[in-house]
């Protein structure tokens, strides 16, 4: 099964090689990959989507938590949560398809943020399904380059992950 | 307040922290920080002849004393030399702090002279590590890295420290910090009251219990209270390799130790048992054999103070995540609350094991007749005899460290001393050493193989440098006998290089150093030559037992198989 960890992480040198390290070495797998600094610069939060049985889950929980740059960890799929993801993607755009990007990316609510003769870039947010969905609907189009942040994310309701 | 260098820090905080000897090996990046060292008095530092001996110089000071034990290296080689025992002391959760030099900061990432990245190169077998940004947190991080690596499971700590950080022209004020706080590091400590009523429920209910104890009750002090439950109980105690001494093995409930090569008696209790109650082990693969056939009838406790050992390998029923002694004592604590209902008799189950004891009783090997090429287990039994039980034990990897495991009895923590995680030849003779020189005044002797002991032989001259007499038996068989077993059992004995086919003359070898050897062939040979080598404490003796290299170490746990199936010598299995 899919899950998503998110994680408090010192926002120290060297912390997110043990962190990705710690996949490799024990042979976990990660799917996507998100890191950046919170509101208190000494922290970082990563979110990292991986794949398998309760099991292997609860030894990746483990493991992470007992790195001891990893302050505070959850695993949102265990609640309600809310995940995001962010994609900008090049595609072709001329003559009648220029119409088309234009429609396709309104009805996923998707912008576009920059614009050549022949190409547009469109940026768009979601889960994962979505941004799927709309790389499948472009295909036919010509989807030039994909830029995604990985999936990132926070629980729903009053629960929060601090210190 | 001080104003001190760095390096001057460094010095000065080895002391404050009570470090007695610390184990390296000068190089450009660390001068520094030996100049320091040398001027002043209170740490000593011992000079190896490579680095990987002082890193298992640490490990053995630190298994034998419980306390972290501290290597000093320069960058590059001198810190990659440092990789194997930097990893043996993690697989055995073996307290340890390493002062890696390093390149100036301005100089690191551009392949400087000398420069490799030890953080990231010993990442994945560290517990942490650190590389230090200002000379000014030199006292912080070093009290941190004492405390990471001595407190919950223990473990090796790496400190990367630029040269520039120990520059001897910039001071800045020292003050030793006697706690440091990490917010994201809690070791766990009381285990959970409801999770331990249910063990202790299942404890007095089994019929057919046993306790499986490993390296954490030794590292965590715990062997008293775990000698009082399984008294309280008349409990079977099995331990771990690592965990053997903490349980008296003269006690009447010790069953030795389980797995690939553990005793008969221990490996078919813990698989007809009911009931296993693990404390500080992990349930290694050397231990479970096939893990879908492990204990098919056991509810398995599991107590360990790192979380992520538990349900790694083996499924727990009741999890207790906590530090061993203080569990144990809860458990003892609840059991002496309790009403005294009428216990469980485990009389029955006494007798299945009293059983097995006799089953192979007199059969486990037999001893060279006059004249015969010796027995290996016989020599261990030997010295056994001599030493009274009470020397510290220290072994290499192969078939020598198990028959020492074997056939040696230990009735205290912290005298066996043997890599059984990683199972690095080449760790005993120098984790002999570091033991010897903070125990002089017992015996400290090592069981090596010809193939062991010329990985780290370069040590004799360290021994001579530091006057430090350890007892080298050197179980000679020319030839890796434990390689050569399994090619034996399993390459119908093509000897694929297990044969060491140009020895070096040992007593010559070991004269050049100028220490005393003895060589010895029958028998008959064998208890003279004992006398003379354990006469005193004070002198390096290096004996030279040519043993029957035919002899295989049994019992044996066939592949694949559940923990009773078993070879039980080259003609019998279970």
């Amino acid at each position: 099964m899919r899950h998503i960890i998110s994680m408090l992480l010192e926002n120290e040198p060297g912390a997110l090689s043990r962190v990705v390290g710690l996949f490799s070495q024990r042979n976990f797998n990660i799917e996507t990959l998100n890191v950046a600094p919170t509101d208190d610069p000494t922290l970082s939060r990563l979110t990292v989507t991986t794949n398998g049985d309760e099991r292997v889950i609860e030894q990746i929980t483990k493991h992470l938590n007992r790195l001891i740059d990893v302050v505070k960890l959850v695993d949102l799929t265990e609640g309600a949560h809310i995940e995001r993801e962010l994609m900008l993607v090049k595609v072709k755009a001329q003559g009648g398809a220029r119409e088309e990007v234009k429609r396709t990316a309104d009805i996923f609510r998707a912008h576009i943020v920059d614009v050549t003769p022949s190409v547009y870039t469109v940026q768009i947010t979601g889960d994962a399904p979505k941004l799927d969905a709309f790389l499948q609907a472009m295909a036919p189009v010509g989807v030039l380059e994909v830029a995604r942040t990985g999936v990132s994310g926070i629980a729903r309701g009053d629960k929060v992950l601090s210190l | 307040m001080e104003l001190l260098s760095g390096a001057d820090m460094i010095a000065r905080f080895l002391k404050d922290e009570g470090v007695e000897y610390i184990y390296g090996y000068p190089g450009g990046a660390a001068l520094h920080i030996y100049d320091a060292l040398f001027r002043q008095e209170d740490v000593k530092h011992i000079l190896v002849r490579h680095e990987q001996a002082a890193t298992h110089m640490a490990d053995g000071y630190a298994r034998a004393s419980g306390k972290p034990g501290v290597v000093l290296v320069t960058s590059g080689p001198g810190a990659t030399n440092a990789v194997t025992g930097i990893a043996t002391a993690y697989m055995d959760s073996i307290p340890m702090v390493v002062l890696c030099g390093q390149v100036m900061s301005s100089l690191i990432g551009e392949d400087a002279f000398q420069e490799t990245d030890i953080v990231g190169v010993t990442r994945p077998i560290v517990k942490h590590s650190f590389s230090i940004r200002h000379p000014s947190d030199i006292p912080t991080v070093l009290k941190k890295a004492f405390y990471i690596a001595s407190s919950g499971r223990p473990g090796p700590v790496v400190v990367d420290i630029p040269k520039d950080m120990t520059a001897p022209t910039e001071r800045y004020e020292y003050s030793y910090p006697r706690k440091v706080r990490l917010r994201s590091y809690n070791p766990a400590g009381r285990g959970h009251t409801g999770q331990i009523r249910k063990a202790v429920d299942l404890l007095t209910s089994a019929e057919r219990p046993v306790i499986f104890a490993g390296g954490g009750v030794i590292t965590g002090r715990a062997s008293e209270a775990l000698t009082d439950l399984a008294h309280r109980l008349n409990l079977p105690v099995i331990t771990s390799l690592m965990g053997i001494g903490a349980f008296p093995q003269n006690d009447p409930r010790s069953l030795g130790w389980p797995g690939m090569h553990g005793s008969y008696e221990s490996n078919m209790a813990m698989h007809e048992s009911d009931l296993v109650l693990g404390v500080g082990v992990r349930f290694d693969d050397r231990v479970t054999n096939n893990v879908s056939k492990f204990c098919p009838h056991a509810r398995i406790i599991h107590i360990d103070v790192d979380p992520s050992s538990i349900s790694k390998t083996v499924h727990a029923d009741v999890p207790i995540v906590g530090a061993a002694d203080s569990v144990l004592n809860e458990m003892l604590n609840q059991l002496g609350q309790r009403q005294p209902a009428e216990p469980v008799s485990l009389d029955d189950w006494w007798a299945k094991i009293d059983g097995w004891r006799d089953e192979r009783r007199g059969k486990l090997y037999e001893p060279a007749a006059p004249g015969e090429p010796l027995k290996p287990q016989q020599v261990v039994e030997a010295v056994h005899r001599i030493t009274h039980g009470d020397a510290y034990v220290v072994t290499d990897v192969g078939q020598h460290q198990m028959f020492a495991a074997q056939y040696y009895r230990f009735n205290q923590p912290n005298r066996w001393i043997s890599s059984s995680g990683l199972g690095t030849m080449g760790y005993g003779f120098p984790a002999a050493m570091g033991i010897k020189l903070s125990y002089p005044d017992e015996h400290v002797v090592l069981f090596t193989g010809e193939g062991s002991f010329q990985m780290m032989m370069q040590e004799l001259s360290t021994c001579k440098q530091f006057g430090i007499p350890v007892k080298i038996v050197n179980l000679n068989n020319a030839s890796l006998g434990m390689v050569r077993q399994w090619q034996d059992l399993n390459y119908k004995s093509r000897h694929a290089h297990s044969y060491m086919e140009s020895l070096p003359d040992f007593e010559k070898l070991i004269e050049a150093y100028g220490f005393r050897a003895i060589t010895v062939h029958t028998p008959e040979e064998l208890d003279a030559a004992l006398e003379e080598t354990f006469r005193s404490k004070d002198e390096l003796v290096f004996l030279d037992v040519h043993v029957d290299p035919r002899e295989h170490v049994y019992p044996m746990q066939v592949p694949q198989g559940a923990m009773c199936d078993m070879l039980l010598s080259k003609t019998e299995r279970t």
